[in-house]
């Protein structure tokens, strides 16, 4: 038995194998520049506002229904999770409104257009500093007690 | 004299130095594959050679099936838009020593058309959105017959957007095109604007009605991968932005 058992492990390879490679093999990222990728992050932090604002509206419109459940919702919310979170919040909100106004000076100033890399950089400074200013403070909010 | 001629000749050819360059190409061939499929070979290269080049040295010398489309080999034509490490390049266009030798080149056919054989797409789709623009002078006849005049400001205003070699680089490199084949596309807004801001054209209002559209410019997500891709250098996306104001204004 443990003769046949081995010449079975041999045998195997030559039969076709279950396992298929990749079924795709799918093209190669595309490599866009600043252009593409701050479009990409636009549509991210777009997306998880949206979804943001969905659960705002429900947790805002709660206190028509009940106070003490809204009291209650927003107790949940004071978390260190919760308080990280705000910091994701802040920050896409932050990138959304400033590369918005990218957007807009592209569309509408003939500058903007021939100088959006140098624009996009503007929006990450910027983007920094307001983060700058806002994450410390916040830690020490939810940390700090 | 003439022996001082004699002297400088070389006494034999000097050897142009050559080096090995790894081109890995995605290919598909209809009849046997059911998937893309990846293939690498190893090519001995020219410091002048091109893209173009090594694909022809592929074909000729080492694997005739390979399949592509090329004509004048020079940039005008427009018919090698390809991906090339990631990026829509002509084929003709792209010298090698531009690229990153010391790590494998990736080829493959640009993206958002049917592919119908290695590096060759479907190009249907992109000259049908280009014909919906109407890309042809709009005009009536003129008073007497005479020419349509137009001083040298009024052609510099289009001037940019006349370049356009109908490759569809930028067409393909549009992440909004990718996954909506109806939005018609940066080359067939470009060659839209060339006659919008022609002073001699009468049908801007036409054209600026059909891109005020759902699947118009309004589409335009200013990426920019348009710009960086025209092999003609065509200020792309700001021909884009031109015609979203014009629509706005009513008027060029």
């Amino acid at each position: 038995m443990p003769e046949k058992s081995a010449s079975n492990l041999v045998a195997e390879p030559l039969s076709p194998p279950k396992i298929r490679s990749p079924r795709r093999p799918a093209g190669t990222l595309y490599r866009g520049n600043e252009g593409m990728w701050s479009w990409v992050l636009h549509r991210i932090t777009g997306v998880a506002i949206y979804f943001f604002l969905l659960v705002h509206i429900l947790d805002t419109a709660l206190v028509r229904v009940s106070p003490e459940a809204y009291n209650a919702v927003i107790d949940t919310y004071k978390t260190p999770i919760m308080g990280l979170g705000e910091i994701a919040l802040v920050a896409a909100i932050g990138f959304h409104a400033l590369n918005g106004l990218r957007i807009i000076l592209i569309d509408f100033w003939a500058f903007g257009a021939k100088h959006q890399r140098v624009l996009f950089w503007i929006v990450i400074a910027i983007w920094l500093v307001l983060l700058a200013g806002f994450i410390p403070r916040q830690l020490m909010h939810v940390f700090g007690g | 004299m003439s022996t001082a001629i004699a002297d400088k000749k070389p006494a034999a050819p000097e050897v142009i130095p050559t080096f090995t360059a790894t081109l890995i190409i995605r290919r598909f061939d209809p009849d046997v594959d059911d998937e893309p499929r990846w293939e690498d070979f190893d090519v001995e290269l020219y410091e002048t050679d091109r893209v173009l080049d090594a694909l022809h040295k592929i074909k000729w010398e080492m694997d005739g099936s390979l399949t592509f489309r090329r004509s004048c080999a020079h940039g005008i034509c427009g018919s090698d838009a390809m991906r090339i490490n990631g990026r829509n390049r002509l084929a003709c266009k792209t010298l090698i020593k531009d690229l990153d030798i010391t790590k494998p080149i990736y080829v493959e056919a640009i993206k958002g058309l049917p592919l119908e054989k290695d590096l060759i797409v479907d190009m249907e789709p992109f000259f049908d959105s280009y014909k919906e623009i109407n890309p042809f002078l709009m005009a009536g006849a003129t008073k007497g017959g005479k020419e349509r005049k137009q001083s040298p400001v009024e052609r510099a205003r289009f001037d940019d957007t006349t370049k356009c070699i109908l490759c569809a680089a930028c067409t393909s490199s549009c992440p909004v095109f990718w996954t909506d084949g109806q939005y018609f596309g940066p080359a067939a807004i470009v060659n839209a604007h060339r006659f919008i801001f022609d002073s001699r054209d009468e049908g801007s209002q036409v054209r600026l009605d059909i891109l005020n559209d759902k699947e118009g410019v309004w589409r335009c997500r200013t990426t920019f991968n348009c710009t960086d891709a025209c092999p003609r250098g065509i200020q792309v996306t700001q021909a884009i932005a031109e015609v979203k104001q014009a629509i706005l204004k009513g008027k060029p």
